[in-house]
């Protein structure tokens, strides 16, 4: 009788570890039968996937059929990811996600987050634990090619910098000869300290952290002469330290950090998806679709490219395999470009940053979207 | 006789036993079979999907980052092979000396547990029970932010005892540069080391021979210590010259600067594993019957000689099996180093992780490393607990 019991109890586990395989790991939720139904559904569609490893529109039709998005964010940096007082999420990069839930369900709270460390991004992605990576990621070749996904557009354009007390006298680079830098471990940030100190000759040691969290409070106990991490990263942690106003980032640029949103690898309808809605938020911008005003433009709309960006002419939510008022559902929801940077970074906010290179085109900045056509 | 074939016959082979247990543990070793391929499977489709292959080759590129504590030397120039190198010996010093440290107190902890003293009891019990009942991740960053970070910095650094810095950059120690004639000195301590091992094997003769028992480690160490002592003041030049530290710049420089995550994980380690060899040890010496201390006393053996000869090497046997997982519960506790920021082997396989993507090759070889470190450590062990375990005749 127990011998039985045992092999029945083999088989249940072996069943339950099928199940656990089969499914994504994001695919939770509701009692064990979708489960079971889970594992039929991925073991067919997991298969055509090796032999054509295009997966298009995988993505797309799994996150519809879960009913919500899940979006890896950061939780550690106020004004891009961060959680607050009630356990909501806020930030540009969490906007994003809002945005993308936006386009796709016509709903900006078919969301959720996963914090993800600096570390766990990547594996995270690739795993299918998240569908989308919007955790200010710096865009480099080697990350583009080696980690099975793809970066889209750049939504926010950035550059190193280097934080140190103002008491410490410390105004340029060389003055943090023999000193201490307080870097955050798995992030192109380490590896351009590395080249940029190694390049000026100056010797120094880091002192490498699991998260932001840990570095700056290493940092904030004076374990550290300096702190290094993008110019918005410091000025938003600048803004939870004890005294702001004792600390000041130097006026050096280490290096270019395109930060943006990451997809896997082989779904090129979900990578298009991702890469126009940060587009239609530069449109919405630059055409002056606001959230509160997208109503009145849609129904009073003459201009063509405005009329297809908002559903009004044309079938373009069709081409994107969304319906065709998803950028009418952004402005609506979440808001343009402008409206989003303003109410995480803008001057109305604690980690103001001012716009810089993250302008229109047309006010000298870097935002330039394709036509939508 | 008889009857049995006609039993056997009688009864199906689904109600035998024997059958069963085998039938049982096929079944079983099958199962395990299927799901450990399931999961690897799992994982080779998986990659294949993103169109990731597993492939060790990647290794040899340049890391292009910095580490801050290094044994040899290394820079972002070197290869990934080396910074993992560089992790690895990171951990095998932290284990050393957390070893070492945790063995030394966690004695001293059993026998103060056992003493007749109210107030040495009482306060090594308070000490085991309240540490032991901590969470060690805890206990490793309450050390690392609650006191080494919360030292002075280095421009009010406490000097004290002597020329020992405490900063929150690190805690700064004497240590000694070799001069010229250090080589010499080298050899003089060769020498020693050899009429040691002479000592050594002498006296273990002489007690095998005559069945008395001198105190053979003493000797030895004496000869060795004695042998250095003269070394050092015969040399007309010192093989070492104090190197203090002292305070430079932003940072302390001279002597040996010890940072305080090195100092808050091995710390950390050795306190809160010391509590657990103290139990042991404890256990050790109370598994010794009380017939064995009171024979010892009755042949007229003093206190020394009874705890030296009948207590402890009967108690050995008992506290070997247990202190070896204290060991490489401590080798694998290292790992915590990343809550610290101490570059030990999975810190560093971690940024190489995050660099380069490559999870599933770096989590094996660190698996396949701390799996080394144990066995390794385990065999030594059992190699000594048989040499010390009861020879039955």
């Amino acid at each position: 009788m127990r011998k039985t019991l045992s092999i029945v109890s083999i088989l249940i586990v072996a069943s339950l570890v099928l199940a656990a395989c089969g499914s994504t790991p994001a695919a939770t939720g509701g009692n064990s039968a979708p489960v079971v139904e889970t594992v039929i559904v991925e073991v067919t569609s997991s298969a055509p996937a090796v032999v054509a490893p295009a997966g298009y529109g995988v993505t797309l039709e799994r996150s519809k059929a879960r009913g919500n998005l899940v979006c890896g964010v950061n939780a550690q940096v106020p004004g891009f990811g961060y959680i607050d007082a009630d356990g909501k999420y806020s930030g540009f990069d969490v906007d994003y996600c809002r945005a993308l839930a936006a386009a796709i369900f016509g709903d900006a709270d078919k969301v959720e987050f996963r914090p993800v460390t600096a570390a766990e991004r990547f594996t995270a992605l690739q795993s299918g634990e998240i569908d989308i990576l919007s955790r200010n990621t710096t865009w480099s070749l080697a990350r583009d090619t080696e980690l099975g996904g793809n970066f889209i557009h750049t939504t926010f354009y950035d550059g190193q910098g280097m934080m140190v007390p103002t008491d410490s006298g410390i105004t340029s680079l060389q003055d943090l000869e023999g000193g201490t830098i307080c870097v955050q471990t798995g992030t192109t940030t380490e590896l351009n300290l590395a080249d940029v100190m190694a390049s000026l000759g100056i010797s120094y040691t880091p002192q490498v952290f699991e998260d932001a969290d840990s570095t700056f409070g290493a940092y904030a106990e004076g374990r550290c002469d300096a702190v290094t991490t993008d110019k918005s990263g410091l000025v938003s942690r600048r803004t939870v330290l004890a005294d702001p106003t004792a600390h000041v980032i130097l006026d050096v640029t280490m290096s270019k950090e395109p930060l943006g949103p990451m997809v896997r690898h082989g779904d090129d309808q979900w990578f298009d998806i991702a890469q126009w809605t940060i587009f239609a938020m530069f449109d919405g911008e630059e055409f002056g679709i606001t959230s509160a005003n997208v109503d009145s433009v849609k129904s009073s709309a003459i201009a063509p490219e405005v009329m297809r960006l908002l559903g009004v002419e044309g079938d373009m939510g069709a081409k994107l395999g969304l319906s065709n008022d998803w950028a009418y559902n952004i402005f609506k929801l979440v808001g343009n470009y402008e409206e989003v940077y303003n109410r995480n970074l803008g001057p109305d906010t604690p980690t103001y940053i001012p716009r810089g290179l993250n302008s229109l085109y047309t006010d000298g900045g870097l935002l330039f979207a394709p036509p939508v056509r | 006789m008889q009857a049995s074939p006609e039993r056997k016959a009688t009864i199906p082979f689904w109600r035998d036993e024997r059958i069963l247990n085998i039938l049982g543990q096929v079944a079983f070793v099958i199962g395990l079979i299927f799901i450990g391929s399931l999961i690897y499977q799992n994982m080779k489709v998986g990659l294949a999907t993103q169109g990731i292959t597993l492939s060790y080759g990647f290794l040899k590129g340049i890391s292009g980052f910095d580490i801050s504590e290094t044994l040899f030397s290394y820079s972002r120039t070197s290869s990934y092979w080396q910074a993992y190198l560089v992790g690895l010996l990171n951990t095998l010093s932290v284990s050393a000396v957390g070893i070492v440290v945790a063995t030394i107190l966690g004695v001293i902890l059993g026998v103060a547990r056992l003493s007749r003293n109210f107030l040495i009891n009482r306060l090594a019990a308070f000490y085991l029970e309240f540490i032991r009942n901590l969470s060690l991740l805890v206990f490793l960053i309450f050390w690392y932010l609650a006191v080494f970070l919360k030292l002075p910095r280095v421009k009010e650094a406490i000097i004290w005892p002597g020329p020992i810095f405490w900063t929150n950059r690190g805690l700064g120690i004497p240590w000694g540069i070799p001069t010229a004639s250090f080589p010499t000195f080298r050899l003089i301590l060769f020498t020693g080391l050899i009429l040691a091992l002479c000592v050594f094997f002498t006296l273990r003769a002489y007690s095998n021979r005559t069945g008395r028992t001198p105190i053979t480690l003493l000797w030895t160490g004496l000869t060795f210590v004695i042998v250095a002592l003269v070394g050092w003041l015969i040399l007309p030049e010192k093989p070492l010259t104090p190197d203090l530290p002292f305070v430079k710049g932003l940072n302390l420089s001279g002597g040996k600067i010890l940072s305080p995550e090195f100092t808050a994980l091995t710390s950390g380690l050795f306190l809160y594993t010391s509590a657990f060899i103290g139990e042991v040890v404890r256990a050790g010496i109370i598994s010794v019957s009380r017939g064995q201390v009171e024979a010892a006393r009755a042949l007229g053996l003093n206190g020394f000689q009874t705890l030296r000869l009948i207590v402890l090497p009967q108690a050995l046997r008992v506290i070997i099996p247990p202190l070896t997982s204290q060991y490489l519960n401590l080798i694998k506790n290292s790992s915590l180093a990343i809550a610290v920021g101490f570059p030990d082997m999975f810190y560093v396989s971690n940024t190489i992780q995050n660099q380069t993507g490559r999870a599933v090759e770096m989590i094996s070889l660190v698996m396949l490393t701390y799996l080394t470190f144990s066995l390794i450590t385990s065999v030594f062990m059992n190699w000594y607990n048989q040499r010390i375990k009861l020879v039955e005749r």
